[in-house]
């Protein structure tokens, strides 16, 4: 690519001094004709392949005169009246007057600069300006979650280990991205998940006991045991339920926006995306609709610096996901994830744009994703140790978050210990409950298929309990009928 | 031949083989006609009009009118906040439609043919479909997925395939394919009211073909079950199954065998899934033949299942194998003779018919 650019400017030049060395007389024509072929976009790509696509460097005097043909025979007063109006420096092409220039140049692929990345609290939890959007209640909130979330994922990613549940992902190192962003949001602001933010689902008030029986799939699961753990939903909390295909909640948030937008209701649909999922058609065809029907959607892009085990610079070339909103026409921020108060504000000035101007925003936050991709991963395999331990112990954004919360004197070291022992015993409790809970009943197997169920699923239905009361020892003992 | 045959089918009404004026002055008290375009468009137009949640989207279904004239003057009646021009992006509309479908409005989302529909599958299948079942009732996705299916004239193998088989597979979906105008009408309606997601399969071909209707048809408030097939024609000798545009050529197979002393019955199956085994079951129960028709590829066909679910049920009133006629094997060609052999013929379901009732050679079992 670069260098096909280098051959095209290398042509450029010798095109013009081919044109100012041998046509002297005709100097005033082909410098009018010049401008014209240069300006008007339907003979830019004539006059470069006519002379690139012959051979090459050889730019000899047939291609000269196709090029002479080509400019000679179209709207000569088109080419005058344009050199003669010195305003009319614009073209006006659908979607809008573009302003001219006469300098050959591509824009970079990438810029000296990359887009800088916005914080509020330094390393050591110190506050870097005059942040004041978060009172002591809403930190000490916000905390108490990020350490219950953290925990969690522990004790059910060791569930797992231990063969209680089959599987489970967590979110270590992004708890500030899951947190922050709910407590930035509204709870009428719907939520679109990817599958990396169940700590929104802890903020709005989804118990311990239902995350564990989620995960479990007994029959006190909110979800009647018909997913696979972490693929939580919850209309009650504008919630909605997990989809594994990537990136399909993006144009369906911006379905979902547009909705809200008929509806004129005081709130925005957030859809959470990862690195990787950036690459999928469904990310253009969201960002892109929601910017046309200039629907109320954030779309929060959780770039943890891997996809599985795809590193970033395998995803994509560009400036990380923030330069790609402007692709798009829509604004965009890149955030620090680990910083709590960063993404809160961020996530609360996106989400009044989103609702005031009726628009779409892009947030990228850079959060390394500490843990494994999932309970069926083992990312020692293709990244350093060293690497994670760093992001572990150094860069995590509870602990951070906690060393601004104790400055303020709004946290001391007994709660720590307490809030710790609690959530412990509350989620041991929780596994203990769900592990022993019935799975539920054979009637969850058969309904939602349909708004009714058909014909053919009642029949089988009753076919099955038939079967299953004359052969009870050929199925599981703990269907219950 | 091909273009002949269609002149002939175009030309008549759906009941008998008449020239026009007669049929006329058969019907001059009587029904109105109407086009199964301008069946589908009432239908759209009435349904918008009784539910504000009601919207269309699609590719050229605003100002162009319609792809195919459907939801002609929709837009000038509805405004754009509810006929909506997408950008050409099957998975980005669909998509769209189905996350605005999770918050509760009603989208009917037009493929410009159910060949482009691939690109928007996944969120068909495992969005629309399955949210339902997935979210534990929690998400219903009330959303109709409409355009052109099957065979259309001279379009080649990207427009011409039939995805009834394809999306009948799948539970938490319902697909229906309609006929005449009266099913055009009466089943488009009953998708819009009903709360999960209808894959609604068209033809292009009868989009211009003009159908009797009474004037309970033409009511706002008319509606067909989902779930029912219809006895187009009567008969004891050998049941035919077929849906859409073979139901046309089926009647007039039965119109020929008739000649030969072969009462056909010619169901109407309206409904793909939910198929509605037991009036396919009682009719051959009665006849003890079946034959089945579809345009689709043969494997894993809508005749498959149908054959299934007779050999299942009703295999001791079977007299004869199960016939099953449907498209060839083969990625649908262009040049008018070869598509004119890839497609079903009339005289392909007379044979069918007259091996079930063993009035010829059987073919040879396949090497």
């Amino acid at each position: 690519m670069a260098s096909w650019g280098r051959r095209s400017s290398a042509v450029a030049h010798r095109v013009m001094a081919f044109f100012q060395v041998n046509f002297h007389d005709k100097a005033v024509r082909i410098q009018t004709s010049r401008d014209f072929v240069r300006r008007h976009p339907f003979f830019k790509p004539a006059i470069s392949s006519a002379l690139v696509a012959r051979s090459w460097p050889y730019v000899n005097m047939a291609s000269l005169i196709l090029v002479e043909r080509f400019t000679s025979s179209v709207a000569r007063s088109q080419v005058d009246s344009r050199h003669d109006n010195e305003e009319d420096r614009a073209m006006d092409f659908p979607g809008g007057k573009v302003t001219y220039t006469t300098e050959l140049k591509f824009i970079s692929g990438s810029s000296d600069k990359r887009i800088p990345c916005y914080r509020v609290l330094g390393d050591n939890g110190e506050l870097l300006n005059d942040f004041k959007e978060v009172n002591k209640e809403l930190a000490v909130k916000m905390y108490g979650d990020m350490v219950t979330l953290q925990i969690m994922d522990t004790f059910f990613y060791e569930a797992q280990r231990q063969g209680r549940i089959s599987f489970y992902m967590t979110s270590s190192g992004e708890e500030a991205v899951n947190i922050s962003s709910a407590a930035a949001l509204s709870k009428d602001d719907i939520i679109m998940p990817q599958y990396r933010e169940h700590g929104i689902l802890l903020w709005r008030g989804f118990t311990l006991q239902e995350f564990a029986n989620q995960c479990f799939g007994n029959k006190d699961d909110v979800g009647k045991g018909r997913q696979m753990p972490m693929h939580y939903g919850s209309r009650k909390l504008n919630f909605v339920t997990v989809s594994s295909p990537i990136a399909t909640q993006l144009p369906q948030a911006a379905g979902m926006a547009y909705s809200l937008k008929m509806d004129k209701k005081d709130a925005c649909v957030v859809a959470f995306i990862g690195d990787g999922g950036t690459s999928e058609g469904d990310f253009h065809a969201g960002l892109n609709f929601a910017a046309v029907m200039e629907a109320p959607v954030i779309f929060v892009c959780r770039n943890n610096g891997w996809a599985i085990s795809t590193p970033i610079s395998e995803q994509f070339r560009s400036d990380g996901v923030a330069v790609k909103g402007q692709a798009y026409g829509i604004p965009s921020i890149r955030v620090d994830g680990t910083d709590a108060l960063a993404v809160y504000s961020a996530i609360r000035a996106a989400r009044n744009m989103a609702v005031n101007e009726q628009r779409p925003v892009l947030v990228e936050t850079l959060a390394y994703r500490v843990g494994h991709h999932s309970t069926s991963d083992d990312s020692t395999k293709y990244r350093s140790l060293d690497e994670i331990e760093h992001w572990k112990m150094d860069r995590d954004p509870v602990n951070r978050f906690r060393k601004w919360v104790e400055l303020n004197g709004w946290w001391s070291e007994r709660e720590e210990t307490e809030l710790r022992s609690n959530v412990k015993k509350q989620l041991m409790k929780a596994i203990q409950v769900a592990g022993g809970t019935k799975k539920p009943p054979l009637t969850a197997l058969f309904t939602d298929v349909y708004d009714l169920p058909p014909s053919n699923l009642v029949e089988q239905e009753k076919q099955l309990k038939e079967t299953i009361n004359k052969y009870p020892l050929d199925f599981p003992p703990d269907v219950s009928l | 031949m091909y273009a002949i045959a269609r002149q002939r089918i175009l030309g008549q009404s759906f009941q008998k083989m008449r020239p026009a004026v007669s049929v006329l002055r058969s019907y001059s008290s009587a029904a109105k006609q109407i086009t199964v375009r301008d069946a589908l468009n009432s239908a759209l137009d009435e349904e918008m009009s009784a539910d504000p949640k009601v919207f269309l989207m699609g590719e050229e279904v605003g100002e162009y009118q319609g792809a195919y004239k459907i939801t002609k003057g929709l837009l000038e009646k509805y405004g754009p906040e509810r006929v909506l021009d997408t950008p050409i992006t099957e998975a980005g509309f669909t998509g769209i439609g189905v996350g605005a479908a999770y918050y509760g409005l009603k989208p009917v989302v037009e493929f410009m043919t159910f060949n482009f529909s691939m690109q928007a599958i996944d969120h068909i299948i495992n969005s629309a479909a399955k949210s339902n079942y997935m979210s534990a009732g929690q998400i219903s996705v009330p959303i109709v997925f409409r355009g052109p299916n099957g065979a259309a004239a001279g379009v080649g193998a990207q427009h011409s395939q039939c995805y009834a088989s394809w999306y009948a597979s799948c539970p938490g979906l319902k697909v229906l394919s309609p006929y005449n105008s009266e099913d055009a009408r009466g089943l488009l309606k009953a998708a819009i009211r009903d709360p999960d997601p209808v894959v609604f399969l068209e033809n292009e071909l009868l989009y211009g073909e003009s159908f009797p209707v009474s004037d309970e048809v033409l009511d706002s408030s008319f509606c067909i079950p989902i779930g029912k097939a219809k006895i187009e024609r009567e008969g004891k000798d050998v049941t035919i199954t077929a849906f859409s545009k073979m139901v046309g050529y089926a009647l007039k197979a039965a119109e020929i065998l008739e000649k030969d002393g072969i009462y056909a019955e010619v169901i109407n199956l309206r409904s793909i899934r939910p198929l509605d085994r037991s009036t396919i079951n009682t009719s051959v129960r009665k006849t003890n033949r079946l034959v089945t028709v579809e345009e689709g590829f043969p494997q894993h066909g809508v005749g498959a299942e149908i054959c299934a679910s007779v050999v299942e049920e009703s295999f001791a009133y079977l007299d004869a194998p199960v016939e099953r006629i449907a498209g060839a094997d083969v990625p649908m060609p262009y040049a008018a003779n070869l598509e004119r052999m890839a497609v079903p013929q009339i005289e392909d379901i007379v044979r069918a018919a007259k091996r079930a009732c063993y009035r010829s050679v059987p073919l040879a079992a396949a090497a």
